[in-house]
């Protein structure tokens, strides 16, 4: 069971959260993006042996949407790469 | 060999031919030898390698000294790997193929799932490709002459939703147009079949309100599938290689695969499959080539053995949880998979709790079971939730992936792969899970992918 921090909340239990899916890369302009890239966007979601950035949703809490890294390894909880923001 | 066909057919032939084996003892392992050009498992070789003890059985495959050149490299010994390297022999000819294998044959997800064979799918593409498989599967251990200890049992879905019920109708509905079994039964009919199952009444939260039964599922042994197609790929010359690791996939001066680096060095090939279930991306992006798998941790416990108790497969899609009762008597019980990406290989806490949980509101007598083991094991699902067997834009790269509750796929998935590999277009039954689909937004929502939910 991971234990997620919530901004309002503080430490809860996984249980309280639903999932919300890997963070993808930005969403590209439609008008200007070609197709090879928006179809990148739409389906290509990072898979890394190591720490992932995702969403979760405090839903049976307080309502909150968050962003976590993660690392797939280990389900620990972790800081953000040092390479990204 | 001759003689592997005659049948010992009662126990005074068994005696007269022991005596016989008794005085030609020479003659026996002059027969051993023989035996060594093709070992048929057989009521005869049972019985012959009985008298020396089973000593003298042969080798299954062969660990041949590592080549640094092949004309096809297959990454990973899990079932998909070994069955695409046995059609490629068999069936296209092409028997100059190595597979190579990080850890030891057979020891990957092959070795951790719950053995569920079936074709109840949802799309027209997918069910064709699934009922295929399932009678390959059937057929399995004559073509190998392995047994796979197949049990045709069928499988009872316990619905307790109306959305359930509506979309397994519709499975129905689309199954019947290819020949795949699909009916619905009534709650008793349910309860008769499965006497165990004395919760979900109509006090429960969720009361039973029918069910539906595919009666061309089956379990089988894991074993024996990886076994089975790596005795008969090596039998026709194709190399394994276990504790052999890929590093990482070489390109040359065209882009085009010129083969792979590995722990005991470069082994060149210009067609390189990536079968490693789970880990696909992770090799694939040493080429620079991105595809639509997340991966993710499915998982699975065993109970202590117990008497005779349920003889069909409960899949309860509704409450999350699914199993079957195994030769040795274990209950074999999956649930549903963790909800982020995952690499790990054992089950989390609270995943293993809330399928015991939904397990015990319609089991209740199961509280007394003690649970034995537990694992995990790590798949990747495609975006869409269907198979990927498909040439890359790496010219010579094939990837066999996205295979969540691709034990069942195995038969069918290896002679489409060796197909598309040895000829360079798709099998019919496999043009449809190509990654072109992507390109063009084509995608094949499969509902029938996961059996529990
Ligand atoms: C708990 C659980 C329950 C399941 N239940 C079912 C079910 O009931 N029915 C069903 O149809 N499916 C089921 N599945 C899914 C099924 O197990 C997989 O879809 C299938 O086994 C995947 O194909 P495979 O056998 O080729 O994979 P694997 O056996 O995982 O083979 C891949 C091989 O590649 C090797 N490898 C990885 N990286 C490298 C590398 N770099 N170099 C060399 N080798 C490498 C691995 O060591 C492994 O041996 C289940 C899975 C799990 C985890
Ligand atoms: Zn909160």
């Amino acid at each position: 069971m991971l234990r997620i921090t919530c901004p309002y909340c503080g430490s809860r239990n996984e249980s309280e959260f639903l999932f919300g899916g890997p963070v993808g890369t930005e969403r590209p302009d439609p008008n200007t993006t070609s197709d090879a890239d928006w179809i990148e966007y739409l389906t290509v979601k990072p898979n890394p042996l190591g720490p992932v950035q995702e969403r979760w949703w405090h839903a049976r809490g307080c309502g909150e949407w968050l962003t976590i890294w993660r690392d797939t390894r280990t389900h620990d909880i972790v800081e953000a790469p040092n390479d990204t923001e | 060999m001759f003689a592997d066909t005659v049948c010992v057919g009662n126990v005074r032939d068994l005696i007269l031919f022991t005596a016989v084996q008794l005085i030609y003892l020479d003659l026996s392992s002059c027969l051993m030898k023989l035996d060594l050009v093709m070992q048929k498992y057989s009521l005869f070789s049972l019985a012959k390698n009985a008298l020396s003890g089973h000593r003298n059985w042969q080798q299954a495959w062969r660990s041949p000294p590592l080549r640094d050149q092949y004309d096809v490299i297959v990454i990973g010994a899990g079932g998909h790997g070994l069955a695409t390297a046995y059609y490629l022999a068999k069936e296209f000819g092409t028997a100059n193929v190595a597979v190579l294998e990080r850890g030891w044959l057979g020891g990957g997800n092959i070795a951790r799932n719950t053995i569920t064979i079936r074709s109840n799918y949802m799309r027209d593409e997918s069910i064709p490709f699934y009922v295929k498989s399932v009678a390959m599967y059937e057929g399995l251990t004559k073509e190998l002459n392995f047994n796979m200890m197949h049990s045709k049992r069928t499988m009872v879905d316990v619905v307790q939703t109306y959305p359930k019920m509506r979309e397994l109708r519709r499975r129905q509905l689309t199954m019947d147009i290819y020949g795949s079994t699909y009916e619905q039964i009534s709650t008793d009919e349910v309860r008769r079949r499965i006497p165990a199952l004395t919760g979900g009444g109509p006090d429960a939260r969720l009361p039973i309100i029918g069910g539906m039964v595919h009666t061309d599922a089956g379990v089988n042994r894991h074993d024996a599938v990886a076994w089975g197609y790596a005795r008969g790929a090596d039998e026709l010359g194709v190399e394994i290689h276990q504790q052999t690791a890929v590093q990482s996939l070489i390109r040359g001066s065209d882009g085009a695969i010129t083969g792979v680096e590995t722990n005991r060095g470069t082994v060149r090939a210009k067609k390189v499959v990536v079968a490693v279930s789970g880990h696909t991306t992770t090799i694939t992006e040493t080429a620079g080539l991105k595809l639509p798998l997340r991966t993710m941790n499915l998982t699975a416990f065993v109970s202590e053995p117990v008497k005779p108790l349920v003889d069909v497969i409960v899949n309860c899609p509704d409450s999350g949880f699914y199993f079957s009762q195994s030769d040795k008597g274990e209950m074999v019980i999956g649930g549903a998979p963790d909800m982020g990406q995952s690499f790990r290989r054992d089950i989390k806490q609270n995943v293993f709790e809330d399928t015991v949980t939904s397990m015990l509101s319609l089991f209740p007598a199961f509280k007394k079971l003690k649970l034995m083991r537990q694992w995990g094991g790590h798949l990747d699902i495609a975006h869409d939730a269907s198979p990927i067997m498909s040439k890359t834009e790496v010219g010579g790269l094939f990837v066999t992936a996205g295979w969540w509750g691709g034990y069942k796929a195995i038969p069918a998935g290896g002679l489409a792969l060796a197909h598309l590999v040895a000829k360079g277009t798709p099998h019919p039954l496999m043009s449809s899970f190509t990654l072109d689909r992507f390109k063009h937004l084509d995608f094949i929502m499969e509902a029938g992918t996961t059996t529990a939910r």
